[in-house]
């Protein structure tokens, strides 16, 4: 098998590359992301901080709610690495704890908006009759303050829904929904243009004349052919979420205090920047590195999944 | 042009009508009670409360509350807070001259900042410059602007003991050194807003003029014979603003938005500040008030979006 192959590139370099093995859209894709240094290097950082929340803790057994007043407020030592807070709490584990429950709302809640977005762009884009009425309704909730109506219907609904789910889970639910529910508007915006331009390609003519239906020829058709775009989205929008689910805990109406996220774990800090100012730094870089990587890998994304840069 | 204006003019005033009506059912139909506050002070009778609720309307189903609060808007009245019992005009009117001393100054030097970095950013694309400005614009937009407020007050405020880390609104300004005391309580605030405003308006800048530089109308200028100097700032610049102008516009209800937390950082007592207390209150006029309010900055400044953009691109046909 070797020597055929060496012959023909002696021969004619051309035909060697011509003949390469042919590779898919994502194959493609990741190897254009492979040649972005920067996307790498997030990729792994990236990597290493969820290994980081997901596996430190099995590694790192120092529990997040032991209270010692004696150790209370002390800075980075071999016993506490991160440091520990007003209570003598251990700063690490909560920051490793606190990074799961960040990352499991920045994906989840963004989930949420793929799903929401991409269902009413793909409805709006695909069938004339619906398109004014769910436009015109994007419009609506993109003129809505979302932030300020954020910490009001936080602050008004967390005591039903603790009451229904239970502290956590209530909480989780709730700040995910929300999050979802007010930042679906780009990606039906984005979908609805490409299913706008995409229905009136030859390949969906001539999926409907074999007779394929309206629910085949979107979800076959056309829906993967709006997934790059989406998935930019997305990724980008994680790294969103989460510093949106940081400023909702920073301004003290995110979750309970027993449960400590990167940004409620901040917002216990500010009080103490002056004798404790480890408190505040650990956690914010944890926010920090995580959504400089989450953009650069999203920026790496774009430049691999556009065709028209790929050469 | 008129009739443009004229026609988003009548979209705009309906989507305000519902967005308020969609801010106030959330208010009313919140299992959170406005009176909770008196609810949890048991020196209050039941009776005493129950003519409270009927001083404060709070007895009418809310469809009627909503009726009420609108006809008053419309006469200018934005109703009393339950907390303070002034008018909610008074209050929101003490606040927005910290709020614009912070966050529009801030704005204004984001924007000042971005288009000359962006611009050359593009022009020498992939220089040592280049480089640099692109990785502090996404380290801008990536930091959590209550982490670079932490962090300046850490170092700015603690270490080094240059700025002070409340920001003290009673100063008046009425010589020199109060000035210089202003300057020093606006600098950390406004830095960490502007630092955000610079990243995300300078990527943007560079984007727009990356896109156009490889144009035709470009290589004519050029061939014309041109300077450099006049190609970029002349006829680059020019058209790759029109959307930076729109971005920017779009940007501003953001911006107040982003008050909030570095408001609530540097303690400054403004219309975020307000916003953060009174839901905590439970001061549904003043939480209703603020919250229309920011609606109408977004509804506005997406209008002037548009218009401007029709303004500055003649190749929109506006009708």
């Amino acid at each position: 098998m070797a020597a055929p192959a060496t012959e023909m590139t002696k021969s004619n370099v051309l035909v060697g590359t011509i003949t390469r093995p042919p590779r898919s859209l994502w194959k493609d894709a990741w190897w254009q992301f492979r040649r972005h240094r920067l996307a790498m290097i997030a990729l792994g950082t990236l990597l290493l901080l969820v290994a980081f929340t997901l596996i430190g803790p099995l590694l790192y057994h120092t529990p997040i709610d032991t209270i010692d007043f004696t150790q209370a407020l002390k800075g980075p030592s071999a016993a506490h690495p991160f440091g520990t807070d007003d209570l003598g709490r251990d700063i690490l584990a909560r920051a490793m704890f606190g990074g799961r429950v960040s990352i499991a709302v920045g994906i989840t809640a963004v989930l949420l908006a793929i799903t929401l977005g991409t269902s009413i762009g793909a409805l709006a884009g695909f069938f004339g009759r619906l398109d004014n009425p769910l436009m015109r309704f994007t419009d609506l909730f993109l003129s809505l303050p979302i932030l300020p109506l954020l910490l009001v219907i936080i602050y008004l609904f967390r005591d039903s829904l603790r009451a229904a789910f239970g502290p956590e889970l209530g909480i989780f639910l709730m700040i995910v929904g929300v999050i979802g529910v007010l930042t679906w508007m780009p990606v039906a915006r984005l979908v609805r243009a490409s299913f706008l331009s995409l229905k009136q390609k030859e390949f969906v003519e001539a999926a409907r004349s074999i007779g394929a239906r309206d629910r085949r020829i979107i979800v076959k058709h056309i829906l993967p052919n709006v997934l790059s775009p989406v998935l930019v989205a997305a990724t980008i929008g994680v790294g969103g979420a989460i510093l949106t689910e940081s400023t909702l805990s920073f301004l003290g109406l995110g979750f309970p205090p027993d449960v400590p996220t990167w940004g409620r774990i901040l917002f216990d800090a500010r009080n103490y920047l002056d004798i404790a100012p480890h408190w505040a730094i650990f956690p914010g870089l944890c926010i920090f590195l995580t959504v400089l990587s989450i953009n650069f890998i999203g920026d790496g994304l774009t430049d691999a999944l556009n065709p028209r840069k790929t050469s | 042009m008129g009739r443009y204006i004229a026609r988003r003019l009548l979209i705009a005033i309906p989507t305000i009508i519902v967005i308020s009506f969609v801010v106030y059912a959330i208010l009313a139909l919140a299992p959170t009670d406005p009176l909770s506050q008196f609810g949890a002070d048991p020196r209050v009778p039941p009776e005493v409360r129950a003519r409270i609720r009927e001083a404060l309307g709070l007895n009418d189903p809310w469809p009627i509350r909503y009726v009420k609060w609108v006809s008053a808007l419309a006469r200018g009245d934005f109703g009393t807070s339950f907390m303070s019992h002034s008018s909610v005009m008074d209050l929101i009117g003490q606040r927005l001259p910290n709020t614009l001393a912070v966050v529009g100054v801030a704005y204004v030097i984001g924007v000042i900042l971005a288009v000359p970095i962006g611009m050359i950013s593009a022009v020498r694309r992939y220089s040592f410059f280049d480089h640099f400005a692109t990785t502090f614009a996404f380290v801008g937009f990536s930091v959590p602007t209550f982490f670079t407020g932490l962090l300046l007050i850490i170092v700015f405020s603690i270490n080094l003991r240059w700025f002070p880390f409340i920001y003290d609104s009673t100063l008046q300004i009425h010589d020199v050194n109060s000035f210089i005391d202003q300057v020093k309580q606006s600098i950390m605030p406004i830095t960490v807003l502007a630092l955000f405003d610079t990243a995300t308006i300078a990527r943007y800048t560079r984007a727009e003029m990356l896109e156009h530089l490889p144009l035709d109308y470009v290589r004519t200028a050029r061939s014309k014979g041109l300077r450099e100097q006049v190609v970029v700032l002349r006829h680059v610049l020019r058209n790759s603003l029109i959307p930076v102008v729109t971005l920017v516009a779009l940007g501003v209800p953001a911006v107040f938005g982003g008050a909030i937390v570095t408001e609530q950082i540097f303690r400054v007592p403004g219309i975020g500040e307000l916003l953060v207390r009174s839901i905590g209150d439970g001061d549904t006029p003043v939480v209703a008030a603020i919250l229309l309010i920011f609606a109408v900055l977004v509804v506005l400044f997406n209008l002037i979006a548009d218009v401007l953009y029709a303004v500055l691109d003649p190749r929109i046909k506006y009708t």
